[in-house]
């Protein structure tokens, strides 16, 4: 590296250096320029759509006036639906795994698996309840779409609900344990409330990812044109009523898709954005 | 010992036979929350495993109808009902690679910037916005492809594609006219964009972990910024970088949504990128709810079983790749 020796030679390094470094700072922009693009796309074809009638009505049929009241109250239900089956099931799996099992072969072997399930295609989901819930029970139902978000709510809860339990200090535990608590209260009563933030992180993130999710509910809410709060029933979604609308060729339904587009893009991304403020900065994954 | 806790529950501690009432209790508590959480561990092992089971035996008929060669089978006919997966499967693979291909170089770039150049003070704004890009539905991109990129491409890049490589021999057909706008290179494209949050996050992560002694070292001999990242960063965190590319990839491969908004859904084989093709993940979304018929049901379950085997190993590889590296780091 001597650069008295070879001033052309070290010019020549610093200049593929800056090229290099170039290229890293466009490739950064292009991801933050997508993103401007698609928010901006979504409030430029969506924000004039926005009315009353968007929270009041039904989903119309083509050539008339409507709202997507249905479809939004289809989400919140099926959405509720999820995290109600999936976040005890995934917070007690991750308390195993922290609590009990830190270093077992099974909290191995599950992790593992848990892993796989948190990045699993969600169709295949879909498909998986359809199998077990809607070809035997011969319909479709609002309580499908609810248990298939839960089983995508799972593997979140459980990922996060483990890594905050592991950061708590064990000096907690063992304190609480001295003073003659029993494990159950210990863990319940002290290592949850110290990891409190970054349990309810876990399950807002989970929330987030389920209530844009379409694929799962294709065949097993399906969907419905008029309201509907039968959860043994075929249930409107907005996701799903956004794939229907923006591929039909109607305009006025494509129109619709966008509002729609538009409210379920703004309340993930705020869901998300009030998770990572509540998490401690640099914990989060 | 549990004098304290036996206070608090209120119980007389002068009677012996009331402490060990009060243990007795919360031996029973402590096993039965054990066992409850045991249950639950156990119950994301059952998940996965009903998940494959009801796979295979919702598969069953194709395999029966169609033996093994329903895997490179190439018709799809549901009136004939001849199914076979190698349009699907073949379109899964190629729209995954273009992703990749685009994907890497523009995620390894921005983590580049994210941990080597950016300011501090500028990391976390831009770090969280390059994640939200992950956290926007998949649906959106669909609609955002159909109606804003597809036309784009139609209109300007296809064109010029196929006006540029028209007179090159094997490129010629890759790049194949007409541009319809939507199409296996438009899906590849969307794809692309979907997973270049996970393979800068991850790559930002494991980048991360290159100890500040070793990129140090380097500068004192008298490295540039890029020769320490090619020589230094890159080289240590390999196997992360490919763990995030593996996971990148597994999610490109089972992407629904967006890709059946802009693939074109046509059952076919075609050398031309420009050309609609089909997914996995495509072909189930659009046709499950219309087909008739065990073995057209059972054809697209099996469908979803090869996508299942293909992204699992994936998955699986990308997270042995990971957990190597957060071994080495005692994370």
């Amino acid at each position: 590296m001597d650069v008295a020796k070879n001033p052309a030679a070290y010019a020549k390094r610093k200049r593929a250096s800056t090229i290099a470094m170039g290229l890293c700072i466009a490739a950064a922009a292009i991801g933050l320029g997508w993103l401007v693009l698609i928010l901006g796309t979504l409030l430029w074809e969506g924000f004039g759509g926005l009315s009353v009638a968007v929270f009041t009505e039904n989903t119309p049929p083509p050539g008339s006036q409507g709202g997507l009241i249905n479809a939004i109250v289809g989400s919140l239900i099926m959405t509720f639906l999820g995290t109600l089956f999936g976040t005890p099931l995934g917070i007690l799996a991750g308390t195993y795994m922290a609590e009990y099992g830190r270093y077992g072969k099974l909290s191995m072997v599950i992790r593992f698996i848990n892993d796989i399930l948190l990045s699993a295609p969600s169709i295949v989901i879909g498909l998986f309840v359809y199998e077990i819930m809607v070809a035997r029970m011969g319909h479709f139902s609002a309580w499908a779409g609810g248990v298939a978000l839960g089983i995508i709510v799972v593997p979140v809860v459980v990922r996060t609900t483990e890594d905050m339990l592991n950061l708590v200090p064990n000096q907690l535990r063992e304190a609480a344990s001295a003073l003659g608590l029993p494990r159950h209260v210990v863990i319940r009563k002290i290592a949850y409330r110290a990891a409190k933030a970054g349990m309810v992180t876990g399950v807002l993130l989970a929330v987030a990812r389920i209530s844009g999710e379409t694929a799962p509910l294709l065949f097993t809410a399906l969907n419905n044109q008029f309201w509907s709060t039968d959860l043994n029933g075929p249930m409107a979604s907005l996701p799903s009523v956004i794939f229907q609308f923006a591929l039909s060729p109607y305009k006025d339904w494509q129109a619709l898709a966008w509002v729609g587009a538009l409210i379920i893009t703004f309340a993930v991304l705020a869901l998300s954005i009030t998770a990572r403020t509540l998490s401690s900065p640099g914990k989060q994954r | 010992m549990a004098d304290l806790a036996l206070q608090n529950s209120g119980l007389s501690s002068s009677a012996s036979v009331d402490r060990s009432r009060v243990l007795t209790r919360f031996k029973v508590g402590d096993a039965t929350f054990k066992y409850i959480t045991l249950g639950s561990a156990v119950t994301v092992l059952v998940i996965l495993g009903g998940v494959i089971v009801a796979l295979i035996e919702g598969s069953m008929p194709a395999f029966q109808a169609f033996g093994i060669s329903f895997l490179w089978g190439q018709s799809w006919n549901p009136v004939t009902e001849k199914f076979g997966a190698l349009a699907p499967v073949y379109g899964t693979i190629v729209t995954s690679l273009i992703a990749m291909l685009i994907a890497i170089p523009i995620g390894i770039g921005t983590a580049i910037f994210l941990t080597e150049i950016c300011p501090p003070w500028l990391r976390r704004p831009i770090g969280t916005a390059i994640e939200l890009l992950a956290g926007i539905p998949s649906i959106i991109y669909g609609i955002w492809g159909l109606f804003v990129f597809a036309p784009f491409l139609q209109s300007t890049v296809q064109p010029f594609l196929i006006s540029l490589f028209g007179p090159i021999p094997v490129l010629s057909s890759v790049f194949a006219g007409p541009p319809y706008g939507i199409g296996t290179l438009t899906a590849g494209l969307i794809l692309a964009i979907m997973v270049l949050p996970f393979v800068a996050s991850i790559s930002r992560d494991v980048f991360e972990t290159v100890p500040a002694v070793l990129k140090e070292a380097a500068y004192g001999l008298g490295c540039t910024r890029w020769e320490v990242v090619r020589n230094v960063i890159i080289p240590y965190t390999r196997v992360g970088i490919i763990g995030g590319v593996m996971l990148g990839l597994g999610r490109a491969l089972g992407e629904t949504m967006a890709v059946t908004f802009v693939i074109g859904n046509a059952h076919r084989i075609s050398a031309s990128i420009l050309q609609p093709g089909t997914t996995i993940s495509a072909t189930i979304a659009n046709e499950f709810t219309e087909a008739v018929g065990d073995v057209y049901t059972s054809s697209l379950v099996a469908l979803g079983l090869i996508l299942f085997v293909i992204t699992f190993f994936v998955l699986a590889a990308a997270r042995l790749m990971l957990m190597r590296i957060e071994k080495r780091t005692g994370g």
